[in-house]
């Protein structure tokens, strides 16, 4: 066991090498100049050439690389060439926003998507189920935004000209700060993402179900006399669990660049947004920053899913001792 | 997964699993070839039918651009200040000469929308034939070969999975500026990975089934089992697959588009198209056109899953109900 | 006294494809106490009949009554239902493994049952079931309480699913197949155990079983089925020693185990009628010797005064069909006609796969084995003995780790790539599984002219009227050149792997388990039809079998296998009567014993004519479950 997540971490470090190593190699061949950026478009050619010494980029690229990784293992991840300030500052303020919206729509998509995918699994064919399917597909084909545009149409700006107010616009509103208020200002963000990605689930939890129902011990179980309900959880969708808890940690993992439509559209600040505009500025240890981040989450995730795996198989846990 | 569980060892007796090949099995003998089962059980869904005739029409659409056009009089980049704004500045809805409204350009949004389809088909077409060609060959060759290059394929495959794909690609974009041929690119380089593992893991599976020992022992070549045992097993998942990859390849272009990092305007695509109405939030007062591209996308997406779905049924009646193939 | 009374049931089970009418109009009576057996061949529908019974079936459509002590269960309510399931009725499946949850404890699993039925606490639920547990004798059972299916042998979860079926003390067990997936000697000992506990708990049993044999040892009284009908219902003494109806007749004289060796089996010609429409007479009629022009109408129930119910036409004995005749042997081919009398010499065989964690797994282990030119050897061991990678080693499939395999003078390990593929021309397999040794999305003429095409020895027409004639030669229809292996039913698949393999006349052909997946009266035509290719192309057989009876029925000699090693090897005869190896013996007591054939002593005392325009059946309400097996 130690060795499987021994190897698992020297895999996400692996991962996390080559992506900073590719943004770096971006960036180096890049044809922006940081020092004009920085400097501002009137700035002369010496005090370009000044702020290139400063900040290293005159020397090779790995020297500015070994440079940078070793900066980053002391925790100093840079500063913005835009703002001037910390990155760390930066992200900071960013990263509540995300994780409250990340943290908010994967419970929704699981409290909605799971059920659906359970109910048409017990009644295959039925119409329930084909309701089930009907909102899996659909929400499998629809565009993360174009759900968004039409809520904030339909639920903000369809009542509020007609004088009721049901949900801001948008913005943002730390939790510490109004609980409900945070709760109120991500409603419509949370739900937007959690149909799209409830729809996954629901199709996955149906197709994992209509296998494990199909088992021979499922059979036995319902010869043992237990209830419907019984072989429904503690039988059947604990079987089904595994598959549902691989996709999970994929999708929670790459939620941190998922969210960056939903952000835009709603105009929320966090860190989807912040990585749009940096990359639109070209602000170089922005984007480093948050492409490692990205990275981060999902090695840590996979990480996580690993493990759970091996709690949740018996024979794999069995294997292990 | 690395993990992998041993498969319990079959029952010695074929006695049937499922009732779907039970009764398969209890059925007469039917003297038809699979094609043809295959298109008699397509003709029979109607979603199937539904969607391939939305798709057809959407093609039909986009190959009629010009026509459109030349119809309307209005170019995709035209711009009709007079006509197509208010005096205020705002576009003007669906009316007799704007069929489905102006943009906030005066641009017709018809004509904008028929060009955008040229975009979203090309690209979810083309990038998704060429990742499957390439998720075909990297988990064929790592399934069937084994040992040490599926090792090296699979952790490659496992690294492309483990990018942030969303952030590396508009970093790309934005570094590079954004292209059609980027865009599409970019969509392949991230979308391979899916089919190549489902690939690989039927190939490992099929390896192992008794019908190549037999080739083997009867002296079958590699190339021969290869093309005559393995891959007729693999075109199933293939068609499949690659069906369901247009949809989102579409959605990850619109997306890319979406953020300004796709197509580059006055190009039409309904990505941008959609991009334009976000803007300022204007499509709060000229809903027309984000209902219209986000309409038509989805739409398209939805024909695609559909018939990804209905494919699937009817190649593969067995695996879709839930039993495990004979 | 009556136990269990089901009469007239009819189950029909709506398809994709049509309605399967699985069990038609079936009655019988089981008393307390006996031990009730329940044959015939897959696909009869046992399994959906005592399913059906349990309510177990989703979607099926039922009539009739079964009236188990005084209630119709066939209209009880769910739950109600739900309260006879595991407490007055116990069930035991076929496969022990996947019939087991795989991700909890089977002490959590007995405890579950249980306290599903009992207000108990989890510390007198633990220890009944410990308590359970040693009475089937499971060792250690307080340590094995916590420990997980896959972590049992087939034969300890076999013992679980009996101690979980007994946990409340059940008035009936239902086992359907207890013994197929388990390996002859384990069989036996399950048996004897089902047995005892029937004994022990006063419990009645309800068994089914493809396998005469199995029930010809254990049962009181049994029933035979066939096509969804009841055929035959009697003590199983009379019903097995002197059948009354000519299809239990034919699966007697169809069993291996039943026949003297040399002595050929005689086969029912043709397969079992489709229960999407079968036939409204008669339904062995198209398979039956002594079929009638009346049988195309309803047989009648015709009852013996020694109490043997029999579903058919025929009023006296069922007829003896002539044994099939067998051509003449010819002499074993060889190229070389100096070549001497062995073909294949496995000399100190060694194989072991190398494992990622800890040592090599010895799989063969110092095998040294003759094949001579023209016999037949057999080679028995229980399942994961060794068997099929001993066959693969000869066929140079796998190379051994060391020792050496000589075919017809020629070392494999040294043989070129030109010689290792002309060597393919001159041994071949046959595989168990007809199902996964076809490729399912290739047409049977060109997986049989697949020898031909990889040795580029005929193409277009010519391959195609070589395919046709080996389809002629194995007893398949030649039109049927286009169709898909899905298109056939097991047995013929089979026929198509044999094809296969004598399509370029190979001197050795390996038989790895050619006929375990094929039910009795299907096993009987292959093994003739082996038979007769043997005799009129003159092959050498490597037969492969865990079953001995089919084993000593075909080979001149027999090598058994335990665990890796050869350890007796001797003449069929010789082995048979005078066994040195005690795990041999152990197999020849497990092998069932041949049924003595008496002649009938039987009085016709009544013919019941079936209700033909009687008052239509009742349709009772189609019983939902959630979700189950479709
Ligand atoms: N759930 C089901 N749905 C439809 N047909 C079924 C189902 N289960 C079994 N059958 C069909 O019913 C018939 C009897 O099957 P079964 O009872 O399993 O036979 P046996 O147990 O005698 O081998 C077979 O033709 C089988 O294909
Ligand atoms: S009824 Fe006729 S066909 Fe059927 S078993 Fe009896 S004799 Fe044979
Ligand atoms: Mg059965």
């Amino acid at each position: 066991m130690t060795r499987f997540i021994l190897a698992r971490v020297g895999f996400g470090l692996l991962v996390l090498f080559l992506l900073s190593v590719f943004v770096f190699v971006l960036f180096y061949v890049s044809p922006s100049d940081p020092a004009r950026i920085i400097a501002g478009d009137k700035a002369t050619e010496e005090l370009m050439a000044q702020i290139r010494v400063k900040l290293g980029l005159d020397q090779p690229i790995y020297v500015q690389y070994l440079n940078f990784v070793g900066n980053l293992l002391r925790g100093d991840i840079g500063f913005s060439y835009r703002s001037g300030l910390p990155v760390s500052d930066l992200l900071y303020a960013r990263v509540p926003v995300t994780m409250s919206l990340v943290f908010g729509a994967v419970v929704l998509w699981l409290a909605i998507g799971i059920p659906i995918g359970i109910a048409s699994a017990k009644h295959p064919g039925s119409l329930r189920d084909r309701f089930g399917q009907g909102f899996a597909i659909v929400g499998i084909s629809f565009p993360t935004f174009v759900l968004g545009m039409m809520a904030l149409f339909l639920l903000y700006f369809l009542p509020t000209k007609a004088g009721v107010t049901l949900f801001p616009p948008g913005g943002y509103v730390p939790f510490a700060e109004d609980p409900l208020g945070w709760a109120w200002h991500l409603i419509l963000p949370w739900t937007t993402l959690a149909l799209v990605v409830a729809a996954v689930y629901a199709r996955l939890t149906r197709g994992q179900m209509l296998e494990v129902l199909g088992q021979d011990y499922i059979r036995t179980a319902r010869a043992k006399g237990l209830t419907e309900r019984r072989i429904t959880y503690t039988h059947a969708f604990r079987s089904a669990m595994p598959p549902l808890v691989t996709q999970l940690g994929i999708d929670i993992g790459l939620m941190l660049g998922g969210v960056i439509v939903i952000e835009q559209v709603f105009g929320l600040l966090g860190v989807g947004s912040l990585a749009v505009t940096s990359v639109a500025m070209q602000d170089r240890p922005v984007v480093i920053a948050i492409v490692l981040l990205g990275g981060v989450f999902v090695v840590v995730a996979n990480l996580v899913v690993d493990l759970l795996y091996a709690v949740l198989d018996s024979r794999v846990r069995t294997a292990a001792r | 997964m690395s993990l992998s569980t041993s498969k319990p060892p079959a029952p010695r007796l074929a006695t049937p699993k499922t009732a779907a090949i039970a009764a398969r099995n209890a059925a007469d003998v039917q003297l038809r070839g699979s094609w043809s089962l295959t298109f008699a059980r397509l003709r029979r869904d109607p979603a199937s039918i539904g969607s391939i005739t939305v798709i057809l029409l959407i093609v039909a659409f986009a190959l009629g651009a010009p026509l459109v056009a030349a119809w309307t009089g209005h170019g995709p980049t035209e711009q009709f200040r007079d006509t197509g704004l208010s005096p205020s500045g705002i576009p003007v809805g669906p009316s007799a000469e704007f069929l489905l409204g102006a943009d906030q350009l005066g641009r017709d949004v018809l004509v904008r929308l028929a060009y955008g389809a040229q975009v979203s088909l090309l690209v979810g077409v083309v990038a998704s034939i060429a990742a499957s060609v390439i998720g075909v060959v990297v988990g064929v060759v790592a399934g069937f070969f084994g040992g040490p290059v599926d090792t090296v394929l699979s952790r490659i495959t496992d690294l492309v999975m483990s990018v942030p794909f969303l952030l590396c690609a508009i970093a790309l974009v934005a570094v590079l500026g954004p292209s059609l041929p980027l865009s599409i690119a970019v969509i392949v380089f991230f979308s391979w990975t899916g089919l190549a593992r489902v690939i690989r893991g039927q190939v490992m599976a099929l390896r192992h089934r008794e019908f190549v020992e037999a080739a083997r022992s009867l002296g079958a070549s590699r190339t021969s089992i290869m093309f005559r045992d393995i891959l007729p097993n693999l075109v199933v998942p293939i068609i499949v697959y690659t069906t369901l990859m247009i949809p989102s390849a579409i959605v990850f272009e619109a997306t890319l588009s979406f953020l300004g990092l796709g197509i580059v305007p006055p190009t039409p695509s309904w990505g941008n198209m959609l991009a334009d109405a976000a803007n300022g939030s204007l499509y709060l007062i000229a809903w027309w056109m984000v209902v219209v591209p986000g309409g038509a996308l989805l739409a398209l997406t939805l024909a695609f899953n559909l018939l990804g779905d209905g494919l699937r049924d009817a190649l593969d009646p067995a695996a879709s109900k839930g039993g495990k193939g004979a | 006294m009556a136990l269990l009374e089901v009469s007239n049931l009819v189950v029909d089970i709506p398809t994709e494809d049509g309605t399967v009418h699985a069990v038609q109009d079936v009655s019988f009576t089981v008393h307390e106490g006996e031990f009730f057996g329940i044959v015939g061949e897959s696909g009869s529908g046992k399994s959906v009949m005592v399913q059906s019974i349990m309510g177990l079936v989703a979607g099926a459509r039922t009539s009739g009554t079964v009236d188990f002590r005084g209630r119709n269960l066939l209209a009880l309510g769910d739950e109600a239902m739900r309260s006879v399931r595991g407490r007055e009725i116990g069930m035991i499946f076929q496969d022990p493994l996947s019939s087991l949850h795989p991700q909890y404890t089977v002490g959590w699993q007995i405890v579950e049952q249980i306290r599903a039925h009992e207000k108990i606490s989890q510390q007198a639920a633990k220890a009944r079931a410990i308590e359970l547990l040693e009475r089937v004798r499971i060792p250690d059972a307080a340590a094995r309480f916590d420990a997980y299916p896959h972590q049992f042998s087939g034969g300890m979860r076999q013992r679980v699913m009996i101690a979980m079926a007994l946990s409340l003390g059940p008035a009936l067990i239902i086992a359907d197949e207890p013994t197929t997936a388990l390996d002859s000697t384990v069989q036996a000992q399950i048996l004897d155990l089902l047995d005892e506990m029937r004994r022990e708990f006063g419990a009645t049993v309800v068994m089914i079983s493809h396998d005469l044999g199995v029930l010809a040892r254990v049962a009181d009284r049994v029933m035979v089925m066939y096509a969804g009908r009841r055929m035959e219902l009697g003590e199983s003494a009379n019903v097995l020693c002197s059948p009354a109806h000519p299809y239990t007749a034919g699966l007697l004289r169809s069993s291996a185990f039943n026949r003297e060796p040399g002595t050929p089996l005689v086969p029912i010609a043709g397969r079992p009628p489709s229960l999407l429409a079968p036939p409204s007479g008669c339904a062995f009629a198209a398979r039956c010797p002594d079929a009638m022009s009346i049988c195309s109408e309803r047989p009648p129930l015709r009852r013996y005064d020694d109490g043997t119910e029999v579903v058919c036409w025929l009023e006296g004995e069922p007829g003896e069909p002539p044994a099939p005749e067998l051509p003449p042997a010819v002499e074993a081919r060889s190229d070389d006609p100096a070549a001497d009398a062995s073909i294949v010499r496995v000399e100190s065989l060694r194989l072991a796969f190398p494992q990622r964690r800890g040592p090599a797994r010895v799989v063969l282990d110092d095998i040294t084995l003759e094949v001579r030119r023209g016999e037949t050897l057999g080679l028995v061991g229980e399942s994961g003995c060794g068997k099929t990678t001993l066959a693969r080693a000869i066929a140079g499939l796998v190379a051994p780790t060391a020792g050496t395999v000589t075919f017809d003078g020629h070392e494999l390990s040294t043989l070129g790539r030109r010689e290792w593929r002309s060597l393919r021309r001159r041994v071949q397999v046959v595989f168990q599984d007809p199902f996964g040794s076809l490729n399912p999305r290739r047409r049977v003429g060109s997986i049989i002219g697949d020898p031909f095409r990889i040795h580029g020895l005929a193409s277009g027409q010519g391959r195609r009227a070589e395919v046709q004639e080996l389809m002629e030669l194995v007893g398949l229809n030649p039109e049927h050149y286009n169709r898909f292996p899905s298109q056939f039913s097991g047995g013929q698949r089979q026929r198509i792997g044999i094809a296969r393999a004598i399509a370029l006349k190979p001197e050795l052909v390996i038989l790895d388990e050619p006929v375990s997946a094929l039910d009795v009266s299907i096993q009987a035509q292959v093994l003739n039809l082996l038979d007769e290719l043997q005799r009129t192309l003159g092959l050498t057989y490597l037969f492969i079998s865990h079953d001995l009876s089919v084993v000593r029925h075909v080979c001149d000699r027999i090598a058994v296998m335990e665990g890796g090693r050869i350890i007796e090897l001797d003449d069929a005869d010789r082995l048979y009567r005078d066994p040195q190896q005690p795990f041999t013996k152990r197999l020849l007591a497990a092998a069932a014993p041949e049924i003595p054939r008496t002649p009938a002593r039987r009085r016709l005392v009544r013919t019941a004519r079936p209700r033909e325009a009687g008052p239509a059946p009742v349709l009772l309400p189609e019983r939902a479950i959630e979700g189950a097996r479709r």
